[in-house]
């Protein structure tokens, strides 16, 4: 749900971000490997009769090529759409007769399969007895490829319309140039044309294998029936494996600025760069500083200066997407056409004060003060705990994460923050996107359809 | 926030709301305090959280021609301060102690919530308390303001081909009944809205004989009616206005709109006016109906995906949405994105066929078992979220028909037979209840295009 207030677009960093609170117990956590050597993570929890089941990859689109973008999002697209003996028909069928529900994650560095059921013995057999065919013996069945490869192409015909998917591929490509994490995660429409069934087997047995997979499991379950469903979800897992390592991101991104014609009556603004890695040393300090900056919700900085004093947005926000590699900052905010440059000048200038200054002593207590306070409301229901078992098991965070994450939230000072954002955040080597630019700024002879080529680029030397 | 259509979208993807509903129901507690305000507690001991949720009776339903949207746009200024706590200072108090806070705005109802750890209940009911009756609705801020929620409506309505179609639809197919305003206001109004629009809706509606406050979380039931009696007792009952009758007549023949907008996709949705719950007890169609889109739309093996999406290939996408929880008359909705090479017209003819299948071969007796074990288990599955139990309690408080309805509601989703779904769908899949609304897609580029986007930058 999106408010009164805003869309929250902190995604990762809140996600990957846990806390452990003053007072408050954090879920026990018990690790092990299964004979085939997945990593397990378990959080054992009888308070509701039901249990959370993830399985997670390295084989997000950070793994695709640029030739064949889209192989990894088909892959994990159609696991669950025919396995050994199930049809997609049986596979969605028999999990809806027993209230079964199948998920699934798809992001740059990880693609996952989930599965909530009862935890009563056979409705928990029967969901699971499934979910470890269709994450071991996926059939990639040609009439479903073929479907759904058409269902994809005109669903990214779609988003070539949609001012917000144009600034997205712009953004991603002005930042990442040609690093998979530019690509779109679907693919491009001349990509997933290209691709056959093979792709999919082969980025399957490369990328499915055992030795990368972690499987989050909480609930209901003891620790003897957790390791049965660990080592049945995985002991059958393709035995080799491509490197899970992803390459470097170049950190120095050229300032760019794009202006891109949409009939749209507001522009959709992003700025960024490259930001930070999941295991960079700065992670605290950038965390919280971007808390004050622009991913605390109604009392950000830039929420202040843009929403709350002059009504120029709705929605403005900013984030950090650690992962693997540095993904993107980004600054992100939709306003009317004829007020975009207003809005764009004082996003850029409250970005460059923040850079230059830091934080205030008030600025940091009262971040400090929402997040540790915050802490028991990342943990409360086992869906969350899940995704904080995933993410530490995936990231190959300590097991004590969630017990030192106050510490070390409280441990960060200003001037921490102040070098952090210097270090990392340059303001004047970042890429710029306005789709649905004002016209009048840079006139421009409408060049046909305003694809995802910018109608203006231009270079900005510092300023 | 404004919610008008997310029931329908979300019932598209999952269960509608209503299956997703209460077990454990036990742990509710209920008083009505003496000016009239009614406090709901649901006990969860899970985690050392709490969700406070203050529910008005009050939402678009309730508003005049002239003034849509005044709704939605008090909801945005009870942020903007009281007589003792300055503007901005709710959020930054809440966030001080860790907490979130939002708030949201329909057809039927608009609600204010904080999540936090439950010692901080007291300040959250402090500053709930404070708004309910202190609030200082000052020119200057709703000048900000009103400009903040026009931008809230382009980004959500006016540049988002989806959202524009369903609030044509909405506005065609209901001609008597206020639900065929938009709840963020049409922009013309929001345009000439003014602060005191905004202050006399306030005296009007927020007073505690019109709210429900929830409270939902790691509390015991008698604090949190010590503390509400505290903090909300003493703010007076207000005089609450007539409210005057709606109804819908019958539609008396099919209606049929073009919306044209920047996309490259075509989209169809067919809106059928349905029945809504009125009595938990003697009703059964609404039961039949939610089962009913269950059966089409409750998984990903469901009818409308297994035939149209999967197996003739027809549509991209293909969903059924139907929630018979609100204060005004429903509608049963079919939607879908035609395939590539084919047409709203192909895709209209295939939901029709489905239509046709219900009404002559009802259901089977395996698709109604799979649907009421989905209910079972989305029951348990609901206890994972606090917030989510809260919402179902004050959702349901606030249109007219309790809390205490929630189990009989289960009971009765158990009880549909597949006699009452061939009947029911007889019964309201008529083309005489039908309005359907065709998505006409318009290149992104062209002068003609900007034309056509009626833009609301045009009106000033």
């Amino acid at each position: 749900m999106t408010c009164a207030k805003f869309f929250t677009t902190a995604l990762f960093i809140s996600g990957a971000a846990l806390f452990s609170g003053a007072a408050l117990a954090t879920p026990h956590i018990q690790q092990w490997q299964t004979a085939s050597g997945a990593r397990v993570l378990f959080v054992e929890d009888h308070d509701l009769p039901m249990l959370d089941v993830a399985v997670d990859f390295a084989a997000g689109s950070g793994f695709d090529t640029a030739e064949k973008s889209g192989v990894a999002g088909l892959t994990h697209g159609l696991l669950d759409l025919g396995a050994e003996g199930l049809s997609e028909d049986d596979i969605s069928r028999t999990m809806a007769d027993i209230g079964a529900q199948m998920g699934g994650r798809f992001e740059p560095d990880r693609a996952g399969v989930s599965v909530r059921t009862l935890s009563s013995v056979a409705e928990r057999n029967q969901a699971l007895d499934i979910l470890a065919r269709v994450l071991q013996h996926p059939l990639f069945p040609e009439p479903v490829l073929a479907r759904e490869k058409t269902r994809l192409i005109a669903g990214l015909k779609e988003a070539e319309t949609k001012p917000e998917s144009i600034a997205d591929k712009a953004f991603n490509k002005a930042v990442f140039g040609t690093h998979p994490y530019g690509f779109r995660a679907s693919g491009e429409i001349d990509t997933v044309e290209k691709i056959q069934r093979t792709d999919l087997e082969e980025f399957y047995r490369a990328h499915y294998g055992a030795k990368g997979a972690v499987v989050a499991i909480m609930g209901d379950v003891t620790r003897s029936e957790a390791e049965t469903i660990a080592q049945k979800l995985t002991l059958q897992l393709p035995a080799g494996g491509a490197s899970a390592l992803l390459p470097p991101v170049n950190l120095q991104v050229q300032s760019s600025e794009q202006r891109i014609e949409h009939p749209a009556t507001q522009s959709h603004i992003l700025i960024g760069a490259p930001g930070m890695a999941r295991n960079d040393p700065d992670y605290f300090p950038l965390y919280v500083g971007n808390y004050i900056l622009g991913g605390g919700g109604f009392v950000s900085r830039l929420m202040e200066e843009v929403r709350e004093k002059r009504g120029l947005a709705y929605s403005i926000y900013s984030y950090f997407m650690p992962m693997q590699q540095p993904g993107a900052y980004q600054i992100g905010l939709q306003t009317k056409k004829d007020q975009a440059d207003e809005a764009l000048q004082l996003t850029r200038a409250t970005l460059r004060e923040f850079v230059a200054k830091g934080p205030t002593e008030k600025e940091l207590k009262a971040a400090k003060q929402n997040i540790i306070g915050g802490f028991p409301m990342r943990i409360d229901s086992n869906k969350k705990i899940l995704d904080y078992l995933s993410v530490i098991g995936f990231y190959g965070l300590p097991l004590t994460y969630l017990d030192d994450f106050v510490g070390k939230v409280d441990k960060v000072t200003a001037a921490q923050i102040r070098d952090a954002y210097k270090k990392h955040i340059n303001p004047d080597a970042m890429a710029t996107v306005i789709v649905g630019a004002p016209i009048v700024v840079n006139p421009q002879p409408a060049s046909g359809r305003a694809e995802l080529t910018p109608t203006e680029a231009k270079t900005e030397n510092g300023k | 926030m404004q919610i008008r259509w997310l029931k329908y979208f979300t019932a598209l993807a999952l269960l509608p709301a209503i299956l997703l509903s209460a077990a454990a129901h036990a742990e509710v507690f209920e008083k009505t305090l003496s000016n009239g305000l009614k406090v709901v507690v649901k006990e969860d001991h899970r985690a050392p959280v709490v969700v406070q949720q203050v529910w008005y009776r009050a939402g678009s339903i309730d508003e005049r021609t002239g003034t849509t949207g005044v709704a939605h746009m008090l909801e945005h200024m009870m942020f903007k301060g009281t007589k003792t706590v300055p503007p901005g200072e709710f959020s930054r108090r809440i966030a001080a102690a860790g907490g979130r806070e939002n708030a949201f705005t329909n057809e039927d109802y608009t609600a204010y919530f904080q999540q936090l750890q439950s010692a901080r209940l007291p300040l959250a009911m402090q500053l709930e308390s404070d708004r309910m009756h202190n609030l200082n609705l000052s020119d200057a801020e709703f000048a900000k303001e009103v400009k903040v929620v026009m931008e809230e409506r382009r980004m959500r309505t006016d540049d988002e081909p989806h959202s524009l179609l369903y609030e044509k639809l909405m506005a065609a197919a209901y001609q008597e009944h206020p639900y065929q305003h938009p709840v963020i206001g049409w922009m013309n109004d929001l345009l000439a809205l003014t602060a005191a629009d905004s202050r006399e809706w306030y005296r009007t509606w927020y007073a505690p004989n019109n709210a429900t406050l929830v409270v939902a979380g790691d509390v015991k039931a008698d604090d949190v009616f010590k503390l509400a009696q505290r903090y909300y007792g003493s703010i007076p009952a207000g005089k609450l206005p007539l409210r005057k009758p709606h109804s819908e007549p019958p539609q008396a023949g099919i209606k049929r709109i073009v919306v044209k907008a920047p996309a490259e996709l075509p989209y169809l949705v067919m809106a059928y006016h349905a029945p809504e719950l009125r009595d938990p007890e003697k009703d059964w169609k609404p039961y039949a109906l939610e089962v009913l889109a269950g059966i089409l739309d409750g998984n990903e093996s469901a009818r409308l995906n297994k035939s149209l999406v999967r197996e003739q290939q027809l549509a991209s996408q293909a969903g059924a949405g139907y929630d018979s929880t609100s204060r005004g008359p429903a509608m049963f909705i079919l939607d879908g994105t035609p395939s590539t090479g084919k047409t709203v017209t192909d895709l209209e003819a295939a939901l029709r066929e489905q239509i046709t299948l219900l009404v002559k071969n009802g259901v089977s007796e395996e698709e109604l078992k799979r649907v009421k074990a989905q209910v079972t288990a989305s029951e348990v599955y609901k206890r994972d979220s606090v917030f989510y139990q809260a919402m179902q309690i004050g959702q349901l408080e606030s249109i007219g028909l309790g809390h205490k309805a929630i189990p009989v509601m289960l009971k009765k989703l158990q009880e549909v037979n597949a006699q009452q779904v061939q009947d029911v769908a007889r019964e309201i899949f008529q083309d005489d209840n039908l309005s359907i609304a065709v998505l006409d897609p318009q290149p992104i580029s062209g002068e003609h295009k900007h034309a056509n986007m009626g833009g609301s930058h045009d009106l000033r």
